[in-house]
Parts: C-alpha cells; structure tokens; sequence
C-alpha cells in the first residue's frame, strides 16, 4: 500500500481539508468579511487561549481520556488574584507574575495529588476546582468592586499578554513582521528537505519528492498569507508568540522525548507502562500540574485581552480545549493525539465562531452549530478507524 | 443401565487456527456424577462451554441431545431454560451486593419492571438453607468467605431450577474442609436425583464423589471409565490425560556451561491483594542458575504468575516476605523500575493486556522498557530506536513489513516476538518467561524455543512457567513443580517424565 497516494494523503490529513472547506465556505458567506486582515488578527487573539489550553489538555487525556473541569473557572480566580496584587496592591509586575505561576503551581500539585496518588477520579476533583474556583474568583472580585471587575491592569504586565511586537498603525506594512515571517518560510521549507534527505540517506521509508514539494509550497503559502494579514494590520499578535512557542515545545516534549513517551504509554496501557518500569503516578501528577502552570499562562492573555479581570471570565474554557482535542483527533480514551491535531482542532472551532459572528448568526444557534460539529468529528473518527480496521 | 440425560454426539468446535474440540462424545447418566479430567487447554471448559449455550447452536458441529430431544441453544438463557446450568471457576459474584440479589440476578423475582424483594430473600433464605449457608441472604458478599461464596453460586444455580449442574473446579480456591463440604454437598444432591458434571485436576476428590470419569486430551475424549468397574488409581488417569507421542519439537540446545547461581528467593510468601488472607505464594524457595533454563510447571492457579510478578518488583500482591538475592547479593526491588534496573525482566503471560500497547508501533514497544538506553538528558534518538527495534525484528525473525507497523496489527506468534525483544533490550541477566508460547502456532513456538536456547548460550538465565507438560520437559535442565501456592517438587529434566511430574501435584493434593 502506498502511503503517499492522493488518497491516503488526503485521508492522513482530512481535518485540514475540513478547515479549508469551512474558511472558503465563511468566504463566501460573509462576502470576503472574514479575509480581512483585522480579522486575521481576530482569530488569533480571541482563541490563543483555546491552543493553550488545548495543550494543557492534550497531556492530560494522553494518560487515559482523563480531562479537566476547573480550567475556565480558575483562569477566572487567577485573574482576580492578578487584580488584586498588580492592581489593587500595587505589586510590580515580575513580582505579581510569580505570585499568580505560585498560585498556580500550588493548585496543581494538590490536584495532582489528589488524581495521581489518592486515586480520585480526575473529572470529580476537577468538578470541585470548577465549582470552588468561579465561587472564590467572583467572591474576590464583588468584594472589592462594585463592578465585579478589576481594570487598570498596569502596562508591563499587559504588553507582555496583548498587543503588536514592534507595533505599527493599520495598513502601514509592518517590516519586522514581514522579516519574521520570511525567516519562519525558509526554515520550514528547508526543514522539509533536510529531514527528508536525512532519512533517505540513512535508507528509511521516504516520502516522494512531489509529496515534500507541495508540502512545502502550502506551508509557505499559509504562513506568507498570515504574514502578510498580520503585517498589514499592526504587526504580530504577542499572543502568537507564545501560542507558537508552547506548541513546540509540547510538539518536541511529545514526540521526541522520553517523558512524552511515557504520557503516551501510560494512556495507551496502563498496565503495560508499569510493568516497564514507568511510573503511573507520576506522569498523572505531572499531567494535572502541567495543565494549572498553562491554566495560569492563558488567564494572563485573556485578562490582558479584556485589559480586565472579570467574574464571567473563563466561562466554557474547559469545554474549548476539550472540543478542541476531540475534532483534533486527539483520542478520548488516550494514548494517542498531537499538538498539531489539536491545534488544527482548535482552529477550526476559531474559524467557526469567528465566520458565524461575522455572519450575524445567533449565539444559541453557534452554540448548537458547535455540537454538532463536535459530535461529528468524533462519529468521524470511528467510522474512519472501523473502515481502516477492515482493509 | 440408568437413562441417559444428556449425550454429545461428535461435538467439534474450531477457533481461527486451532480446532480445540475434535469429534468429541460424552454420554452422562441421570442422577450420576461425572468427571471431566484433563490437562490445561485439553478442551474441557470450551465442551462446557458448547453445552451451556456460551458457544451459540451453528459455531460448533455435531448434536446435542438432552433429555432425549436435540437441542440448540443460542445463549446462556436457553440452556438454562433448560436446566443446564453451569457454575464457572472464576466466581461471577459482584462484592457489593447482597447474597440474594447476587443469586437473583438477571433471574430477578417479581412482576414485569417491579422487583419483589420479599419474595427474594425469602426464597433466597430457602435455598441458602439446602447448601447449608446460615448467613441471611442480605449479608454483603464481599463479607463472606470464598468456601461460603461457592455455595451462593450453587444456591443460585439451584434457584434457576438446575437438573444438570455443571461445576468448573469448584474447588480450587477453597481450603480442605470447604471443599470436604462441597464435595459432600454433590453427593447429597446425587441422592435427591441431580445430575452434575465436575471438571477437576484433583484427582482424589474425583474419585470420591464421581460415578464415570471421562478423560479429555487434546480436543479429544480419550475414555470414559466406570467407577465401579474400570481401576481408577490416579497412575491410570494420569496415564489417559498425558500419553501423547513426543517428536522432535524442541531444538537442541547449544552446550552451555552452567554457572554461579543468578537469582535466588527463600522462603518467598506473597498475599493475595484483594481477599488479603490468602496467601497465593507461601514459602517458596528457588534458584536459577547462570545458562540455565528453569521450568515452573503448575496449573492454572497455581500461584506461579504471582510468583513472578511478585519477584518483579513486587508487581503483584502484598504482605511480601522472604529473601531475593540477584547474583549473590541480598537486593529489595519496591518497583518494576528497579527490578529492571538490577536486570531482571519479566515477559508476561498477557501480552495483550499488560505486555505490549497494541495500539503503539513495533518500535515504540521494543524501546519501551529501556529507553533510557536511546536517550541523552531525555531526548530519544530516533534513528537508534528504529535501528534497534529493527535489528530485533531481524533477528527474531518477526513477520512484518516494517517496525512502524501498529503491534495490534500482529499474529499471536509476532507480538510474542515484539514482546521478548523489549526485555531482550532491556539487557536482563534473569529472564522471568510466563507462559511464552501460549496462543502461537507451532513453528512460532519453535522460533520462540531457539530465542531461548540462543539466551541462555549468551549467559542469561531464563525461569519458564508453562502449563504445557512436553513444553517445560522439552526445555528446561530442571524443574520445580508447583502446586497450590507451594513448591512441591523439583527434578532434573533427565529424569523427568509426564507421569512423575503429575504425580507430584496429585500426592501434594493428598497430603492437604
């Protein structure tokens, strides 16, 4: 069987196609509204908070379908407790981002604890942070306005979470974003032709040149259109330089090393995984403690995004990142997923929100749109798996 | 001559590659006793299996007759309608509910949607009251013993109207005088005009409560013999259950020069994890030495996997005691993680279950247990991992077109060889092989044999548990028999025959 045929490729990478099909689709809707270069910058700042998430997310069903539930409830406390420290107390800024990651970090030791070590099944402990965490976030927020609400976030902090690198006004071409933009090309491409020549060189099963050239011509199409939408519209979000930078490490985290390895075994057989020598507990423990630290991280965007902390904050968060793994492919009963999937995952449900809002449609009615995409992803998945299964 | 209740007529059953029934016929006469005997994987529970519907009418050839009607049961209701009930040796009783609804289950006492829990436990009282049970009906079963939780499942069976029962070693996780109750509780039954088949390896008890003993050998009923008439010392059974032709299906072994002693345990106890009374290993003392192939030979349940597993890190069990020494020295393994880092590796019996990740590729399963040894400060070198999980694949000669290929995707035979080459990497000195050739055909166990004889001439030391007779004589220089939890022989494969080995396990049952 050839894995590179035109059909396998296409089967390989299906969601993708989805994604275009929707964008065009939105195109077309929305009478090029969505093609805009504002709108570019739209996408990725309203979602960045779902790929980091996602990511978080991603390792913690990688053990075994395991998820958790107070992530949109405790980025909500974790911006109070910002509020409160930068804002109301006057704290510094590296200061206050320690005390937040610390917060962060405390919570998810405990929840890690309490799922790896006292046996708790995640998505009970997880209930009671989701519960626990939007009662004391809002308490601590109604406490200390009247508006249930911090703003005034001082400016160190926020620039480090929102805004442009190196900005420039609307519609004015901002060069350093182009320059980036250029640089991630080449290293993409080549990067394209160096594994592929390093693997033909130690004699493995390669992919056909044609195959590497289109890859290569697509991915530099996309980024030089991203590119060219952000440098017309102020220059790179700050968002997506961390959105970028978590997704690789986690990609390399995940397939290159030995702890990725282990999420991967735990999730694929538990019983397996111990009796080679790993230990269960741990990756559950640093699965839970790595989700609060990203927990933290996507707090910090949002409430820079909103330039406030708010008591809705973070409301459905858990669902995002979860939908988003789930139409990423990412398996619900663990052991297998990627980065890449659940970013892909998490685009598409951006693309969707952002099409239906530009199309006037009613936010119930996105919400039931969002379902259904869900539930169709996942009926997907089987049916592919089960036609593959038969061959 | 008594009417003949149930007969099975040229009964054949196949799975994919193996045919486990072959042309097999069993006569049982009304209210009489029947032994089924036979080694391991002879064919005995999938009969059973085939009588009690769990085998559907159409999957196997030949008849049934009960009761002088042909019969085709398509599940287990049918033949219970029937009164063919069939007690298995797993106990299929859930811990939190109470005796009564345990024994009601599925078979649930009242009208329609509307359980009737008077009529349940009263009706439950009563039938604790004819197995002798003086615990209400409403004690949780989790807080009776497992003598006691034998007798719910024979109440039960008796509460779905039972005129054939069948009882798969009913005995064998009860102490003596438990089993002393049930056996007389069979022979009470018999005189009230039930009809019971037993399947038993304790040939002692057979012959106290059976009236016809069939022996059954490789899918096969060899012979029925009458109690009354035929001699039935257990030298003549255990000559039906094991004389089979031995040819030239184990390799030869290249000279290996045995050495010092590798691994060694004393006095070696382990407790069951659940019901924490029950010692599954109890006083075992053992060693392997250096090129040496070690047997454990037992029956199912023996306690030789939990020897093992316990040995591996305390894998399995609790309350463990005695003395683990590896190459001499006195060494306490807390994890897997340690027991492979001091050598030692454990190839399980359950590939599937807690061996490989089916869903994982060749070479991520081959690297899994040492990737330490393809790794610097945690990144995996990919291009060694595929080379290595090649060179085994190579070596071992496994079938697949590539080390990508998902492990799921492999024959029994294949991932058994998957499954030695990621201990084979792990660089054991004692290799802990449980059951290895279980479930493969022939010529892969033939390949499976040579990987072990290759091991040993490398200076490793392989202990092989195995259920298969000619399997442990074939391959092993020594033996340790094991019985019940204990040790209860050990001899030079020299001097070993089938007969003699049998004979250890049946004189160990006696001495109980």
């Amino acid at each position: 069987m050839n894995n590179y045929s035109v059909k396998n490729v296409l089967k390989k990478n299906t969601m993708i196609i989805v994604m275009f099909i929707v964008y065009i689709f939105f195109a077309v809707m929305t009478h090029g509204n969505i093609f805009y270069a504002s709108q570019f910058t739209a996408l990725i700042t309203q979602n960045a908070y779902v790929f980091v998430l996602g990511t978080g997310m991603l390792m913690c069903m990688l053990t075994g379908g395991n998820i958790d539930l107070s992530v949109g409830s405790f980025v909500c406390f974790i911006g109070a407790i910002a509020g409160v420290f930068s804002v109301l107390k006057n704290v510094n800024t590296p200061l206050s981002l320690l005390i937040v990651l610390g917060v962060g970090i405390l919570y998810g030791v405990l929840l890690g604890y309490l799922i790896a070590y006292l046996n708790i099944p995640p998505w009970i402990a997880t209930l009671a942070g989701y519960l626990a965490f939007r009662g004391a976030g809002t308490e601590i927020l109604t406490k200390v306005s009247t508006t249930s609400a911090i703003s005034d976030f001082p400016e160190p902090l926020l620039k480090m979470f929102s805004g442009r690198v190196f900005e420039t006004s609307s519609g004015v071409l901002n060069i350093p974003c182009l320059a980036v933009g250029v640089a991630a090309i080449v290293l993409v491409v080549v990067n394209n032709y160096r594994s592929r020549n390093a693997k033909f060189k130690k004699g493995y099963e390669t992919e056909p040149m044609g195959y590497v050239h289109a890859k290569s011509i697509l991915e530099a199409g996309i980024i030089g259109l991203l590119t060219f939408k952000f440098a017309m519209d102020g220059g790179i979000p700050v968002v997506l330089i961390w959105v970028v930078a978590i997704m690789l490490i986690y990609n390399f985290i995940c397939e290159k090393t030995v702890i990725g390895r282990h999420f991967m075994t735990v999730g694929g057989n538990a019983e397996t995984a111990r009796l080679s020598g790993i230990n269960n507990k741990v990756v559950m423990f640093v699965a839970y403690l790595n989700m609060s630290i990203l927990t933290v991280i996507a707090s910090l965007m949002v409430t820079a995004r909103f330039k406030a902390a708010n008591s809705f904050a973070g409301q459905n968060f858990e669902m995002d990142a979860i939908s988003a793994c789930i139409v990423g492919g990412v398996s619900a009963y663990g052991g297998s997923g990627t980065v890449f999937g659940m970013a892909i995952g998490a685009a598409l449900i951006g693309i969707i929100n952002l099409g239906m809002s530009l199309m006037g449609i009613d936010q119930n009615w996105q919400k039931v749109v969002k379902g259904g995409v869900l539930l169709a992803a996942v009926v997907f998945d089987i049916w592919t798996k089960k036609n593959s299964g038969k061959k | 001559m008594a009417k003949v209740l149930l007969e099975m007529k040229n009964i054949t059953k196949t799975f994919p590659g193996v045919k486990a029934l072959d042309n097999v016929n069993l006569k049982v006469e009304e209210g009489t006793i029947h032994a089924l005997v036979g080694e391991n994987g002879a064919g005995k529970s999938t009969l059973m299996n085939v009588l009690s519907g769990v085998y559907p009418f159409g999957t196997y050839e030949g008849d049934i007759v009960y009761n002088g009607n042909v019969c085709q049961f398509h599940n287990i209701k049918d033949s219970e309608k029937e009164g063919i009930v069939i007690i298995h040796q797993e106990l299929a009783l859930i811990p939190y509910m109470t005796i009564g609804e345990n024994m009601f289950l599925g078979n649930e006492r009242g009208k329609k949607f509307c359980i009737d829990w008077n009529k349940t436990y009263s009706e439950a009282d009563k039938y604790l009251k004819i197995v002798g049970l003086s615990d209400s009906s409403k004690t949780l079963i989790k807080d009776i013993g497992t003598g006691k939780q034998q007798l719910v499942e024979i109440a039960k069976a008796l509460a779905k109207n039972a005129k054939l029962l069948i009882l798969d070693e009913p005995t064998s996780s009860l102490n003596e005088t438990d089993s002393k109750a049930l056996l007389d509780l069979m022979l009470e039954f018999k005189k009230q005009g039930m009809t019971m088949i037993i399947i038993s390896h304790k040939l002692n008890e057979v012959s106290y409560v059976a009236d016809h003993i069939t022996i059954v050998r490789d899918g096969s009923t060899i012979e029925t013999l009458d109690c009354k008439e035929d001699d039935i010392s257990e030298d003549r059974i255990i000559k039906g259950m094991v004389n089979r032709d031995m040819t030239d299906r184990f390799p030869k072994r290249h000279d290996v020069e045995i050495g010092d002693t590798q691994l060694e345990v004393k006095d070696w106890t382990v407790y069951h994890p659940e019901f924490t009374e029950r010692k599954v290993v109890d006083g075992v003392s053992m060693n392997v030495k250096k090129g040496e192939v070690v047997g454990i030979y037992g029956l199912m349940g023996a306690g030789r996997t939990e020897l093992a597993m316990s040995i591996f890190g305390r894998s399995y069990g609790i309350g463990i005691s005695g003395t683990l020494k590896l190459g001499g020295k006195e060494v306490i393994l807390k994890s897997p993680k340690q027991a492979i880092e001091h050598h030692l590796a454990y190839v399980t019996e359950d590939r599937k279950g807690n061996g490989l990740v089916l869903t994982n590729s060749i070479k991520h399963n081959t690297s899994l247990a040492n990737l330490k040894g393809l790794s610097k400060n945690l990144v995996i070198d990919k291009d060694k991992e595929y080379a290595v999980a090649a060179d085994y694949a190579s070596k071992l000669k496994t079938k697949t077109p590539s080390v990508e290929q998902l492990v799921g995707n492999l024959s029994g035979g294949n991932q058994q060889k998957v499954l030695l080459a990621k201990w084979m990497f792990a660089d054991p000195d004692v290799l802990i092989l449980d059951e290895p050739t279980r479930g493969i055909d022939v010529g892969a166990k033939y390949e499976i044999y040579c990987i072990i004889n290759d091991l040993v001439a490398a200076g490793k030391s392989v202990i092989m548990i195995s259920s298969e007779l000619p399997e442990v004589i074939g391959m092993s220089d020594r033996i340790y028999i094991m019985n019940e939890a204990k040790i209860v022989g050990e001899i030079k494969a020299s001097e070993a025959t089938q007969e003699n080995i049998m004979s250890f396990i049946v004189k160990s049952g006696k001495e109980d």
